[in-house]
């Protein structure tokens, strides 16, 4: 090269500053900070030993059974079980929209249920052998473990009895269980969405004591 | 080619006087986001997966307790433990743990505690329900059992 050194082009990087607040932001709006999430339960308090225990009869028909046992079997309702686990939550779905002899608070739950949840309980539900109706006492799902049952399989149950509640609630105000997971009750226009889908319809998920 | 030589009288450096703004954002970005991890687990964590997750809503109301198999298995045996804070303890002694989480907090607080479960799918349901009822012996009685987001498969 005869016309001596030539200089080397050199690219900008005035931009740089730019691009690296771009990148700041997008990671800013993108990242969530991991937060602990898991399924809620409540225990029953401790047993009063002053107190008599009080014995309030529920007609089998009216509790839904998951036993397991320590080779992680299922017993439902009786019977084994080997389906999966949205198999479950829909039987236990179909034993909370059972309607089968209702009170007057669940025959105004029922007539409170957007169409499409009556076509579900008139085409599933109504069966004289299962749960009265969804209010307090009358349809209880009860899941009980043994000692050895695995934790893994206690947290699946434990997750299909949950969403099989989520879900009568999601649809019930008419959005989907993402949805009804993601309220936030802070606001008080979700908070009433919330307390309207569980109105009526307590969370009856009995744990009972592994033997 | 003079036309383009004119130019070269123009400064070239970066200007970097914007460069400590951006260390400093990224500083304060991770200062705010990061949460210290105080306890060092000493037992395995392979959290169980579930779709119906609820979020916590009040952080400071939560105590953690850890289950499963020791990673130092040479040392404390391969029996699932219960670990809070940085020491194993046995079920008898979450009572005294829930009573001292407790007494962090505000009076009108109290029942409200959460004790989260950090446990470990291998383990047992007979540890758990242990813990459990000493929980309820300690009027402890919201649990919640973590969990890791699984997608649904449809």
């Amino acid at each position: 090269m005869p016309r001596g050194k030539k200089k080397l082009p050199e690219v900008s990087s005035g931009s740089m500053a730019d691009i690296a607040f771009l990148l700041l932001i997008f990671f800013l709006v993108t990242t969530t900070i991991a937060n602990d999430k898991g399924i809620l339960l409540r225990l029953p308090p401790p047993p009063d030993p002053l107190q008599e225990q009080l014995d309030i009869k529920i007609p089998d028909r009216n509790i839904f059974t998951i036993l397991a046992n320590s080779k992680d079997q299922l017993l439902v309702e009786g019977e084994p079980f080997e389906g999966s686990m949205d198999d479950l939550k829909n039987d236990v779905k179909k034993f909370i929209l059972n309607f089968g002899k209702p009170t007057p608070d669940g025959i105004e739950i029922y007539n409170s249920l957007p169409p499409q949840m009556k076509a579900f309980v008139n085409a599933n539900g109504r069966n004289p052998e299962s749960s009265d109706d969804p209010t307090s006492l009358k349809s209880i799902v009860s899941f009980k473990s043994a000692r050895g049952t695995s934790y893994d399989l206690y947290v699946g149950i434990l997750d299909a009895m949950n969403a099989a509640y989520n879900e009568v609630y999601a649809s019930r105000v008419g959005i989907t269980t993402e949805e009804w997971l993601s309220l936030d009750r802070s606001n008080s226009m979700q908070k009433e969405m919330y307390s309207r889908g569980r109105s009526g319809i307590p969370r009856a998920i009995s744990i009972a004591e592994p033997d | 080619m003079p036309k383009f030589k004119k130019n070269s009288n123009t400064s070239e450096d970066i200007p970097t006087a914007a460069l400590p703004d951006i260390i400093f954002m990224l500083l304060f970005f991770f200062m705010v986001t990061t949460v210290m991890r105080e306890t060092d687990i000493m037992v395995k964590q392979k959290i169980p997966r579930a779709t119906q997750l609820t979020k916590i809503e009040r952080k400071s109301l939560v105590s953690y307790i850890y289950v499963g198999e020791p990673k130092n298995v040479s040392l404390y045996g391969s029996e699932p433990k219960i670990q809070i804070n940085d020491v194993f303890i046995t079920a008898e002694d979450i009572i005294g743990f829930v009573n001292t989480e407790k007494d962090k907090l505000d009076e009108v607080e109290r029942d409200q505690i959460t004790m989260s479960m950090k446990v470990d799918v291998d383990v047992k349901m007979g540890i758990i329900s242990d813990v459990q009822q000493e929980l309820r012996k300690a009027n402890a009685l919201k649990i919640l059992y973590s969990t890791i987001k699984r997608v649904a498969e449809k």
